[in-house]
């Protein structure tokens, strides 16, 4: 069975004016499109890899589950379908957005002092980015929580990454130029602090409940 | 610490005529400050292949704050004064790599940017001539396939980063490409000749996710064939 694109759980106008229209339209219909085509034309060959699942398929990148010749593009492309189906759902109408609640807020405070202080460690690991990449928030093996961030479509899901911790992700935002730079061109801390106003607590809360029980949320 | 002068004046005042493209190799350093090289040609100069608005952004914002930034890092260190090329050559290869990340990437970042846009003029493009001509019909079995891998470098650089043609001493030509803020001159004993950028930002705003079409646009309308052809020459000296 192929990856299939999923639809966006709102309109395209629907981040606005925080993430513009004209960029959720793109990014979804071009970029992601074009991971989940290339992810579903480099598992033509490989079918059984296809049964795997997404989340497999991305925690197998970096070990010898993958094929040497595959490896490289099912990580780009497997990466970059999981991290943008990821990306849609932690966000929501800015009308929506309260913050942080229950056992995720006490998990926060608990690693990072209070929500403040985790935003500031998460906008740092946003704009220092070099090149293109994400910044996570997520769940660690002993269940604390943690920033990293990753370059590329690499995600804290695979193996063997330099400098990244392993965790299990239950927020992350995209830093590649084309997720923000038709309304912020170079101004990605102007993009950073906006998107804060479209983050879907909720979802954020369910991934946190998800990981803590051992599941990784998609 | 001395502080040393090496304003190259005649390539200052090349540099903000239009038209002649001036030398990329050194870049200006005054008082030891690193300068922000205007393009050798007007901002709107290259539209429509490349738009007015792209080059204020591209290079009054990105390759500016990579200036600035550089020399805010460099200040009363041993690196001011010096030229880009050896700011960034000396964090690579004295093992304090680790620890200068980000005056490597300000350095060579710096670095790349100049020398993309004298890579590029006013209704570019077209084919070589002479000895580089030659040079390309051989080492690529001819001038369409050469175009071919060099679009298929910039494609193949996933996330940001640029393709390059590069000769080596003897006249050898190859192409490759780099991640980031990597160029040639790091790792490897090759002379890049032409390059262009394929951070998303060289290309979002005429573009958006197309970069097979910005490559080509690059390929078919912007390069400065004369140039590449004198970078060609000079590095067989």
């Amino acid at each position: 069975m192929a990856f299939e694109l999923p639809p966006l759980p709102y309109e395209y106008g629907t981040l606005e004016p925080h993430v513009d229209s004209m960029t959720m339209q793109i990014h979804h219909t071009k970029h992601h499109q074009a991971y989940v085509n290339n992810l579903n034309a480099a598992l033509d060959k490989f079918p059984e890899l296809k049964d795997l699942g997404l989340v497999d398929i991305n925690k197998a990148v970096g070990t010898d589950k993958l094929p040497t010749e595959a490896a490289t593009v099912i990580r780009n492309n497997g990466g970059g379908h999981y991290n943008h189906t990821f990306f849609w759902k932690v966000m929501t109408n800015p009308s929506n957005t309260n913050g942080p609640s229950g056992a995720a807020k006490e998990a926060i405070e608990a690693a990072f002092g209070s929500v403040d202080e985790m935003k500031t460690k998460f906008n740092a690991a946003a704009a220092g980015r070099f090149g293109s990449g994400w910044a996570w928030l997520g769940v660690k093996s002993d269940g604390s929580l943690a920033i990293t961030s990753t370059p590329n479509q690499d995600n804290p899901l695979m193996s063997g990454l330099p400098d990244a911790a392993a965790m299990v992700p239950i927020l992350g935002l995209d830093v590649w130029e084309h997720a923000y730079y038709l309304k912020y061109q170079n101004r990605r801390p102007e993009y950073i602090a906006a998107w804060w106003n479209v983050v879907n607590w909720e979802q954020v809360s369910a991934n946190y409940e998800a990981a803590k029980a051992g599941t990784v949320p998609l | 610490m001395a502080l040393f002068m090496k304003v190259q004046a005649s390539s200052l005042i090349a540099g903000l005529r239009r038209g002649r493209p001036v030398s990329g190799r050194r870049a200006l350093v005054t008082m030891g400050k690193v300068e922000l090289k205007a393009p050798p040609y007007p901002l709107d100069a290259l539209e429509p292949h490349m738009s007015k608005r792209t080059l204020e952004l591209h290079w009054g914002k990105h390759h500016r704050a990579h200036v600035d930034n550089l020399n805010k890092q460099i200040e009363g260190t041993p690196l001011a004064g010096k030229s880009l090329e050896e700011i960034f050559l000396n964090i690579y290869r004295g093992g304090a790599y680790r620890n200068n990340i980000p005056v490597f990437h300000n350095a060579a970042q710096a670095w790349n940017h100049t020398f993309f846009w004298e890579s590029m003029k006013p209704n570019g493009g077209g084919a070589p001539t002479g000895m580089l001509a030659e040079a390309i019909a051989r080492d690529f079995r001819g001038f369409d396939n050469f175009k071919a891998y060099f679009r298929h470098a910039g494609m193949n650089q996933f996330g940001s980063g640029w393709a390059w043609l590069n000769t080596n001493e003897s006249g050898k030509l190859m192409i490759f490409n780099t991640p980031d803020a990597m160029n040639p001159l790091v790792e490897t004993k090759l002379r890049p000749i032409l390059t262009v950028d394929v951070w998303e930002h060289a290309y979002y705003i005429d573009f958006q996710n197309r970069r097979e079409d910005y490559l080509n646009t690059f390929i078919e309308k912007l390069i400065d064939w004369d140039v590449v052809a004198k970078r060609y020459a000079a590095a067989q000296q």
